[in-house]
């Protein structure tokens, strides 16, 4: 059932990625192109997406546990270290150069031509050496 | 199209109701790195299989409309160079703030958290500058 329920929430975030325009680089670019030709399509979506998740999150605060089990996850301690900042604008360097982020990366990967393989390949290399880093940024060292 | 702020807002509330689902159900966050993330660092234990099987529903479900539609198109830019860098920067950055659009952005945001509203302000902000500096000034992309 957990296996199901996970196979259909990934396939409904998916097409959820495409109906919005996420999986179109011109989309998110244009959003972050505020010098540019802006465009506001991704507000939109993160506040049609916000909305039902804010709703959830209040759901799963009157429970006790998920419908098949285990138990909600606990909310992160709320310490704004440097490896949320380091790791957030590395990683929104790369997403306004090529206008991708992972979900969509993933999902587009079938119509994605050698562009979008070689972003996931990348994108698979760099969360491989991605743990070290973070090590080192969290033990104070520089990195 | 003036009419792509309708699908905008219908496609994210199809990416909300995906979060809240596999919250309510699986009392799993849906962040996109994270899930594919813990699988290739093999930091995953139990839950690899559960992880592995919402990431075949997000490549199949759109694959397959995408298919039937014939209209897909990610138009990413041909220099292969350039998408290869900004995969290295999203894959690294990602795993180092514990976090992307999905996971920060949607499921943090949604749920007030601090970290999630710094790292999305962090990410667009960073996006924001990394479209003036390789499409405006520097002329790459």
């Amino acid at each position: 059932m957990r296996l199901i329920a996970a196979f259909f929430a990934g396939g409904l975030f998916g097409l959820g990625l495409l109906v919005s325009g996420m999986t179109d680089t011109r989309k998110v670019i244009g959003w972050l192109d505020i010098f540019g030709n802006w465009d506001p399509t991704l507000a939109f979506v993160m506040g049609g997406a916000i909305i039902p998740m804010a709703i959830a999150w209040q759901i799963a605060a009157r429970r006790n546990a998920p419908a098949l089990g285990g138990s909600f996850p606990a909310a992160p301690a709320p310490r704004i270290g440097r490896n949320l900042v380091i790791g957030s604008v590395l990683f929104g360097a790369g997403w306004g150069l090529a206008g991708l982020c992972p979900g969509p990366a993933i999902a587009s990967i079938t119509w994605g031509g050698a562009g979008g393989a070689v972003f996931l390949i990348a994108m698979i290399l760099g969360m491989v050496a991605a743990p070290p880093l973070k090590q080192s940024l969290e033990s104070g060292q520089t990195a | 199209m003036p009419q792509d702020w309708i699908f905008g807002l219908i496609g994210g509330a199809m990416i909300g109701l995906a979060a809240a689902a596999y919250l309510l159900i699986n009392g799993r966050i849906m962040g996109a790195s994270g899930i594919i993330g813990s699988i290739v660092d093999r930091t995953a234990k139990e839950n690899a299989s559960e992880r592995g099987v919402f990431l075949a529903g997000l490549v199949l479900f759109p694959g397959l409309a995408a298919l039937a539609t014939g209209t897909a198109d990610t138009h990413v830019t041909e220099n292969l160079a350039i998408v290869a860098a900004a995969g290295l920067l999203v894959g690294i950055g990602t795993r180092i703030a514990n976090g992307c659009t999905s996971g920060h952005g949607v499921c943090g945001i949604s749920r007030f958290s601090l970290r999630g509203i710094v790292a999305t302000v962090f990410f667009i902000g960073a996006g924001g500058l990394s479209v003036v500096l390789f499409r405006h000034i520097l002329g790459w992309v």
